[in-house]
């Protein structure tokens, strides 16, 4: 395999919730919590999870819309944490976000071509007599026609708006593009344009991508790589088929016994898990886990479990696998 | 390659055919088909050419004062009557345009510049730097606009001028409100994370991506403004602090005119009008602003 393109090394946000009248916390939401993991050069790394497990935290903390609380981010050979704001700056120019919502995420009083051009203005990527043509190749790019230029965002479908957003991204040439949810707003028929036209893009620029997701085919049909979240924890890493086809983590296999299939000869067991999603904040040492897990045993609830390779590079983080 | 190239300059030449309005020339088109809007700029450019040409078309001495002819009823000599001094009223109303548009504007201006540039520093950086500033903000409106406005007279002294000033500086914090809950509104929003991402700095995205979207806010807000700074300066008139005798300023001739409202009420009535004319004019035209400035509620 390649060379990891990012390095995430313990990774923590934790956002205050509560503070005491000296303005020191009380009560900490902890958002994403010792996350480890690595993405490789051209792969599409998929991370999915419910909703409020931290994945789009993460996402946000690459493109550095978050300051991480700890640990390290490493992209192209470089700490990103280490650096300071202005550099910064320059070196997550690299790394750009697809919206989950593409009916926000596009400045109503901008044109398109004033929105796809002002990330090639600003960092002053081709001198401007250069930068509508480019602008024009990038509207074709991601399907859409030059004409679209003059127009403004609420004069366009999701699916239009999106690929503004896509060729948005598109514009500072990035390497790394997160993608976040950006199909969950869209109409079905919709989706599997959106995630072909990633496919096709991801070959023509050479990308990668991670790519953030709760829709489990959606995840499937497009990833190499998937790790799956629960409440701030990673709880498993593999390669996709590997993964679908050897869940190990009770809590991967619950998730993904939800998946619906049209196939009536295969038997599934419906794996139905009690209780809600406990409360992100003080969620105590143990596994996250451990309050709805159905094979939880004696001292799931004392320590959280480290990732575990069991092999092929497929990791888990449960105490089920602790003597493999 | 070649080929191409000269495709999306065909392209091109053909949509400036298609579409050739740029984008001020929408909203221009947009602001003459609202009527209230063209009723407003037609009466704000008559005022402007009154203001500034009034010289000559003042039928007397807008100072010149005869007792003999004192509380004289509109006839064809005098169209709006005569005031307690035997001064031509119509020939004051003209002196006056200029004062009061002027004392408006700049007013407005000052208090809308710096109260935009706090309001959006508050908002935008929040945290210390914004309790800072608006609990200053908070202070400030804590003490009545009228009373603080003679403060700063007190300390800067007599004259139009400072009245200008005082009045913009007293008005700060309302726009400094109201541009700080716009922004705090709007900076969550997706498009303006999307615009960091893409590496604008953090004046960029406050003036270009946050700005633009609560413009419509603060447009209507500061043509209120105007009218509210046109009646506080004849207040501060009427006080002796503002517009200096004989000048005319047409709060200041209400102001002095009020005891007569029964025995002579031409004398109130026509500064009145020539007030809330000029407070309807920028209001019309503000409303049709608003309109224009947010592209989806253009009609194209």
């Amino acid at each position: 395999m390649s060379e990891p393109l990012v390095q995430i090394k313990n990774l923590k946000k934790y956002f205050t919730v509560e503070t005491d009248l000296l303005g020191r916390p009380t009560s900490v939401l902890k958002a994403v919590d010792d996350v480890t993991f690595d993405i490789y050069n051209g792969e599409t790394f998929g991370l999915v999870g419910e909703s409020g497990c931290g994945k789009t935290t993460i996402g946000k903390m690459l493109v550095n819309l978050y300051r991480p609380t700890s640990g390290t981010i490493i992209f192209n050979g470089q700490d990103l944490t280490a650096l300071n704001d202005t550099k910064r700056r320059e070196y997550c120019r690299d790394i750009q976000l697809i919206f989950q919502d593409p009916y926000a995420s596009l400045n109503p009083r901008m044109t398109i071509g004033d929105i796809i051009a002002e990330p090639i203005r600003i960092n002053k990527l081709l001198p401007s007599n250069k930068v509508e043509a480019r602008v024009n190749y990038l509207l074709n790019c991601v399907g859409l026609a030059n004409h679209h230029r003059n127009r403004y965002p609420h004069e366009f479908s999701g699916g239009q708006r999106q690929r503004v957003g896509i060729a948005r991204a598109l514009a500072v040439q990035p390497k790394l593009i997160v993608c976040d949810e950006p199909v969950s707003a869209l109409d079905v028929s919709i989706q599997a344009q959106v995630l072909n036209l990633l496919s096709d893009l991801k070959d023509e620029f050479g990308l990668t991508y991670l790519f953030i997701a709760h829709g489990l085919n959606v995840v499937k049909h497009i990833s190499d790589r998937v790790g799956v979240m629960y409440l701030g924890k990673l709880m498993e890493i593999a390669t996709k088929d590997e993964l679908y086809e050897n869940p190990l983590n009770p809590y991967t296999q619950a998730l993904f016994s939800a998946i619906p299939t049209t196939d009536v000869t295969r038997k599934k067991e419906r794996i139905i898990l009690k209780g809600d999603v406990p409360s992100p904040i003080d969620p105590g040492k143990g596994c996250r886990f451990f309050s709805r897990c159905f094979k939880a045993f004696e001292g799931c609830g004392e320590t959280f479990p480290e990732l575990k390779d069991v092999g092929g590079g497929h990791r888990v983080a449960c105490r089920l696998y602790d003597g493999i | 390659m070649e080929n191409n190239t000269d495709n999306i300059s065909a392209i091109q030449t053909t949509e400036v055919l298609e579409k050739p309005e740029s984008q001020l020339r929408e909203m221009w088109a947009s602001l003459i088909s609202n009527k209230g809007a063209v009723a407003g700029l037609i009466i704000i450019a008559i005022l402007t050419f009154v203001a500034i040409f009034g010289k000559w078309l003042m039928p007397y001495d807008p100072n010149y004062s005869d007792m003999a002819i004192s509380f004289q009823p509109p006839s064809t000599a005098h169209w709006f009557g005569t005031d307690q001094l035997g001064r031509d009223i119509f020939s004051r109303i003209i002196d006056g345009t200029h004062i009061s548009l002027t004392v408006g504007l700049s007013a407005v201006a000052i208090s809308l510049t710096i109260g935009t540039i706090l309001g959006a520093v508050a908002g935008y950086r929040g945290g210390k730097t914004d309790a800072v500033i608006m609990r200053f903000m908070d202070m400030m409106l804590a003490i009545p606009s009228i009373l603080l406005a003679i403060a700063f007279m007190a300390a800067l002294g007599k004259g139009i001028d400072k009245a200008v000033i005082a009045i913009g500086l007293v008005s700060i914090p309302e726009y400094a409100r109201i541009v700080r809950g716009c922004i705090l509104s709007v900076k969550e929003n997706d498009y303006v994370q999307a615009a960091k991402v893409v590496g604008n700095k953090d004046v960029r995205i406050v003036f270009k991506h946050i700005v633009p979207n609560i413009l419509s806010s603060i447009v209507v807000r500061a043509t209120l403004g105007i009218s509210t700074a046109v009646l506080d300066t004849s207040a501060l008139g009427f006080l002796g602090l503002g517009v200096q005798p004989p000048f005319a300023e047409w709060g200041d001739m209400l102001g002095r005119a009020r005891g007569f409202i029964f025995s002579a009420p031409h004398t109130l009535v026509f500064p009145g009008i020539a007030i809330t004319i000029t407070v309807l004019a920028f209001n019309l035209l503000g409303d049709g602003l608003r309109d224009a400035l947010d592209p989806k509620s253009r009609k194209i």
